[in-house]
């Protein structure tokens, strides 16, 4: 963590070609610190910020009036910083009996926030409780108090942001709780400032800040790569066998060890891809997942599984492969300074956390780094898990293959082939809106086009299926055929999903586009590559299965004369369905 | 700790927070003496000096301070 000097000292770097983000901060209480650490901080987070600072304590006219400076500087996001001071200073004002009704009052102007400025994102910081001690604990019992109305605000403000899409509460309170009052908040300063937050709490405030932001611009962590030995379990699985790793609830280390593994099952659960990266033999180190009762982690969380003794760099890098996401949303977590170090220095966009030496230390300090920030959670995200694993286990596989068709043919493929029906026809519209790469002609068409072909007799459909050992791909491939006189067939749609590449998808549909021409009596075919901004990876499609180009036209037309045709070779089988 | 050794010891702490390592102190400069010596770097000298020798000033202390010789007699005197 940067101290508030280091992080003004990024104000004086030359950054150049830094994305600029317009960000207003509004605050009751002095805000050029937190003003300074956010712009300062946002180098490091990759982002020019250009920051709008209202004058303190106008809030209520920037927001209110249309014409304000708020509103002709145009932000992205609006920042709002309401200090628990000043909320205690206004209920210490209040008569007492509307004392109660100061955390409604307070969540109507944040809805009124939100309703005025829908189109922008609205960071509202939550509250860190001061405790006045007017009540003592009694003031649990008391729902005018002001620690009942701090809380009772917390707890609402969670309520208004699932209830508004634009609003986002920044946890201050939970830095609070974690780092304690007497460090947020430096009574000397405030007197002499009107400011709230201590320098030493600014960093960490805004850090939470930056957080949200990159998070709502798409930087977030998506996959947690873990070590095993004293990383997962303690001890040394090789060493000290299945009954002398440290594990598992009752007294000593491997409570530590239980509980942090019980943060990552969560983890995955919400949606964040769980690898393993260990140098260690593979059945070794698969044991304790397989056979260990103490193990909350098991086999099917883990998307990707490596235990080698390979360097961890090429292991890290097998994984980004297989994942196919970007370096920078990936996490490393191992106990061994020196597999970090040397993963960090040639892998500078992951993330590579400090592990505290203790294991009993490794969740409160991941906890303080708030790694996997997010801005959207969905059912989805509970089942990637599975689809990562399957295509990594084909990853794998393809390994252990120096010849692709011994792979492919090990893969045991087998593809459904169907014409057009009522329960393919939503699924085929589906591709057809969104293929773009593999897409000859890219036409589009919706399931009610798509009920019309099925009823003229000049086309012909045809959609593919694609499972393997590993999986199922469900329907991958569509092609659509029309008679364009008695002996010719042309290709008006011929797409596939971009998961299928390079498993003789393409050999399979042409035999099978081929027996139906020749089963319907016709003796050409004709394909077309419509250029568009995303299908260049098709540009030589009919060419490299054999088709002649046809030079009288400006089209890119294609023939293909089906009595000279040769069944391709294939690993597909069919299922005729 | 005598006033020379804790003039010293502020000096290079004014060094360090304002980021000039020509920063010659005295008793008598003020704030108008050293450009970057404005508001916002005031409460980082201030917060820096008291994690420096382990004190804490008063609220008024801080706002009463007219010279670097006053804030060192502030030191001096905890």
């Amino acid at each position: 963590m940067k101290t508030f000097r280091e992080i003004k000292y990024n104000l004086k770097k030359e950054v150049l070609g830094l994305p600029t983000l317009k960000i207003a901060l509004l605050g009751d209480t002095a805000t050029q610190f937190l003003g300074t650490a956010i712009k300062g901080l946002g180098v490091d987070y990759g982002y020019k910020i250009d920051l709008f600072e209202a004058e303190y304590n106008q809030i209520e006219m920037q927001i209110e009036d249309s014409a304000s400076d708020l509103y002709r500087f145009d932000a992205k996001y609006i920042i709002i910083f309401q200090s628990t001071h000043k909320l205690e200073e206004r209920h210490s004002l209040l008569p007492i009996e509307e004392q109660l009704l100061l955390a409604d009052r307070r969540l109507n102007f944040i809805k009124k926030v939100c309703d005025k400025n829908r189109d922008l994102k609205i960071i509202y910081y939550n509250y860190p409780e001061i405790n006045d001690t007017v009540f003592g604990s009694y003031a649990n019992k008391v729902n005018s108090s002001f620690t009942y109305q701090t809380r009772k605000l917390n707890f609402e403000l969670m309520h208004l942001a699932q209830e508004l899409p634009n609003l986002f509460i920044c946890d201050i309170a939970d830095l609070q709780n974690k780092f304690g009052r007497n460090f947020m908040f430096a009574p000397n300063i405030y007197i002499s400032t009107e400011m709230v937050l201590s320098i030493d709490a600014i960093p960490l405030v805004s850090g939470r800040t930056l957080d949200i932001i990159a998070a709502a611009e798409g930087k977030i962590e998506k996959c947690l790569i873990l070590d095993l030995d004293n990383t997962l379990w303690g001890g040394t699985i090789g060493d000290d066998g299945l009954e002398g790793i440290q594990l598992g609830h009752g007294l000593g280390i491997g409570k530590a060890f239980t509980e942090f593994q019980m943060w990552i099952k969560k983890l995955k659960n919400r949606g964040i891809i769980i690898c393993v990266c260990s140098k260690n033999n593979e059945d070794v180190a698969k044991e304790p997942f397989k056979k260990h009762p103490d193990m909350i982690l098991k086999m099917d969380d883990i998307a990707v599984f490596i235990a080698n003794w390979e360097t961890k760099v090429d292991n890290v890098r097998s994984i980004q492969k297989i994942l196919n996401i970007g370096f920078n949303s990936m996490v490393f977590l191992d106990d061994s300074p020196f597999e970090r170090d040397i993963v960090k220095k040639n892998i500078p966009d992951i993330t590579v956390p400090e592990l505290p030496e203790d294991p009993g230390e490794y969740l409160e300090y991941l906890y303080s780094l708030n790694l996997f920030e997010t801005m959207s959670y969905s059912n989805e995200d509970k089942n990637r898990t599975k689809q990562y694993q399957e295509q990594a286990g084909r990853t794998v596989f393809s390994k252990s293959f120096t010849n692709e068709a011994d792979f492919l043919n090990s893969l045991g493929m087998v593809s459904d082939v169907s014409e057009f029906t009522k329960f393919n026809i939503p699924r085929i519209a589906q591709l057809s809106q969104r293929s773009n790469q593999f897409n000859l002609r890219t036409i589009r068409y919706t399931e009610a086009d798509i009920k019309l072909l099925v009823r003229d007799e000049k086309y012909f459909g045809r959609a593919f299926t694609l499972k393997d050992k590993f999986g199922d791909n469900g329907l991958i491939c569509v092609v659509i055929l029309k008679a364009i006189d008695p002996e010719t067939l042309f290709i008006d749609t011929w797409l596939m999903s971009c998961r299928v590449l390079k498993r003789g998808m393409e050999n399979f549909a042409l035999n099978n586009i081929v027996s139906l021409a020749r089963k319907k009596g016709f003796k050409k075919i004709i394909g077309e590559y419509i250029p568009s901004l995303k299908n260049e990876m098709v540009e030589n499609h009919y060419i490299s299965l054999g088709f002649k180009k046809i030079e009288s036209t400006n089209r890119n037309l294609y023939f293909l004369g089906i009595d000279s045709y040769a069944e391709k070779k294939c690993f597909i089988q069919k299922n005729n369905i | 700790m005598e006033r020379a050794e804790i003039l010293e010891k502020v000096n290079e702490i004014f060094k360090e927070v304002l980021d000039n390592d020509n920063i010659v102190l005295n008793y008598q400069v003020t704030a108008d003496d050293i450009e970057e010596w404005d508001s916002l770097s005031h409460i980082q000298l201030i917060v820096a000096i008291e994690k420096a020798f382990k004190i804490k000033f008063t609220s008024r202390e801080i706002l009463g301070w007219n010279n670097v010789g006053e804030m060192i007699d502030s030191i001096a005197s905890k």
